[in-house]
């Protein structure tokens, strides 16, 4: 091979991946990155809906990562293919709904797709053996290997020295004695080669770069899947999934109750897909009501979102009602007391819907 | 004259992200840009503020130039030119 060996690196926003792809474009070959969009990834969208976020940096990692290392990033949408990831996962989920170890293995083979689309020689992943418990681990990584087709055409740059030569070491793409031997918990050596590499700043996000595994949000999700009576979502359910306090009095419906300004805002783009009710003598939140309300759930949803209303203090609180044609009724009636409201019905428990 | 006759081999296309979220106007972006000649202009409406972040950080990696941001009540309109990579 006399031209310039070419390889695309998966690009998640965090240090593993980031260093990674430093390392084999040290090595004089062609890197470009790829970062795959599933719906249910952490950073960005909360930020832009939460109007007391707004502050916040509003960057993307992934592609703030591409510029540190002055790559090209390809951000793919695998939204629809996911959703064969999320609900059937072969090796099953991680503590919450987090399916990692098949999520790695279609992601690799994504990326295994791109390369043989583009004429790429190999795959760049930021694994390291033993850091993850449920995708990570010396047992998981050859299954990864296997199950994603890449076979020799994945090189794990941070742990390669403890893994068998792959293609791009065995034609000498890449020198396997500049390669590394990480495994463990520990960030102890990620950080001193950043320090090496001169990478001063990455990002760290909090309980990792996927909603999926946040127990909260698991646990909504969980509850949509088990309302519906199939395990299926649509881009709108994961969304509103990270949006508001979701509380559910009935098997049959729960409510979608908007804690802040931003969030009001963005209900009200969904007010043609659910009914939703609003409180007109006092202020207070939007509320979606997702599910089918008799005449008497109606009521007890009325007085609920009266709970959450400047009014939750008076005797009598008017709140409408509006069916999804527009249709509306006023209800008027007696906020909920905070004792009248069991902590079961707080989807993802107290503590997630506040 | 030949300043006019330039300006006219040039496409200018437009594409509403508006009420999509990071990074899908981004992803919107990637698959408009593909399609277009270097020289090209696209102009993204969005309502996302992230787009100001994120549309410019893209086009830096991929060589196009981001020429004009401005808001519009809600609305967010980044204009980019196709570079050539």
């Amino acid at each position: 091979m006399t031209d310039q060996p070419k390889a695309v690196a998966l690009i998640s926003g965090g240090l593993d991946s980031m260093l990674a792809a430093r390392v084999v474009q040290e090595q004089g070959v062609h890197v470009e990155g790829i970062n795959f969009f599933t719906g249910f990834c952490v950073e960005g969208h909360t930020h832009a809906i939460r109007r007391q976020d707004q502050e916040r940096p509003k960057r993307n990692n992934a592609l703030w990562v591409a510029e540190q290392l002055g790559i090209p990033l390809h951000i793919v949408d695998v939204i629809e293919e996911y959703k064969e990831v999320l609900t059937n996962p072969r090796h099953g989920y991680g503590a919450n709904l987090n399916p990692c170890l098949d999520c790695k293995i279609f992601m690799v083979g994504k990326a295994l797709e791109w390369i043989e689309a583009n004429g790429y020689d190999f795959i760049i992943s930021g694994e390291v053996i033993g850091q993850r418990p449920k995708s990570q681990t010396r047992k998981h990584l050859p299954v990864v290997t296997r199950e994603s087709g890449a076979e020799d055409r994945l090189l794990r740059p941070l742990s390669a020295k403890l893994l068998e030569p792959t293609r791009p070491e065995r034609e000498g793409w890449v020198d396997r004695d500049q390669l590394y031997d990480f495994s463990g918990r520990s960030r102890k050596p990620q950080m001193a080669l950043a320090k090496r590499l001169g990478i001063e700043t990455w990002a760290q996000p909090a309980g990792g770069c996927c909603f999926l595994t946040d127990e909260t949000y698991s646990a909504k999700l969980a509850d949509l899947w088990e309302a519906r009576g199939a395990r299926n979502y649509d881009m709108d359910d994961i969304m509103l999934l990270k949006v508001g306090r979701h509380l559910r009095p009935r098997p049959h419906f729960k409510l979608i109750i908007a804690r802040e300004e931003g969030e009001t805002r963005f209900l009200e783009g969904y007010r043609k897909q659910f009914t939703h009710l609003r409180t007109v003598s006092h202020g207070g939140p939007i509320a979606l009501l997702d599910g089918s309300a008799s005449e008497q759930d109606l009521d007890l949803a009325a007085r609920l979102v009266a709970r959450y209303s400047s009014g939750r203090s008076a005797d009598e609180v008017e709140v409408e009602a509006i069916e999804r044609d527009g249709t509306s009724r006023s209800l008027r009636v007696a906020p909920l007391p905070p004792e009248a409201v069991p902590d079961d019905w707080y989807v993802g428990g107290q503590h997630g819907s506040k | 004259m030949t300043g006019m006759w330039e300006a006219s081999m040039a496409a200018s296309e437009s594409l509403d992200c508006r009420n999509l979220l990071c990074p899908m106007p981004v992803i919107r972006t990637q698959a408009a840009v593909a399609g277009m000649a270097a020289g090209d202009e696209l102009e993204i409406v969005a309502t996302d503020p992230g787009v100001l972040e994120d549309i410019p950080a893209w086009s830096r990696v991929h060589g196009h130039e981001v020429i004009e941001t401005r808001e519009s009540g809600q609305e967010i309109y980044v204009r980019l030119r196709v570079g050539s990579g």
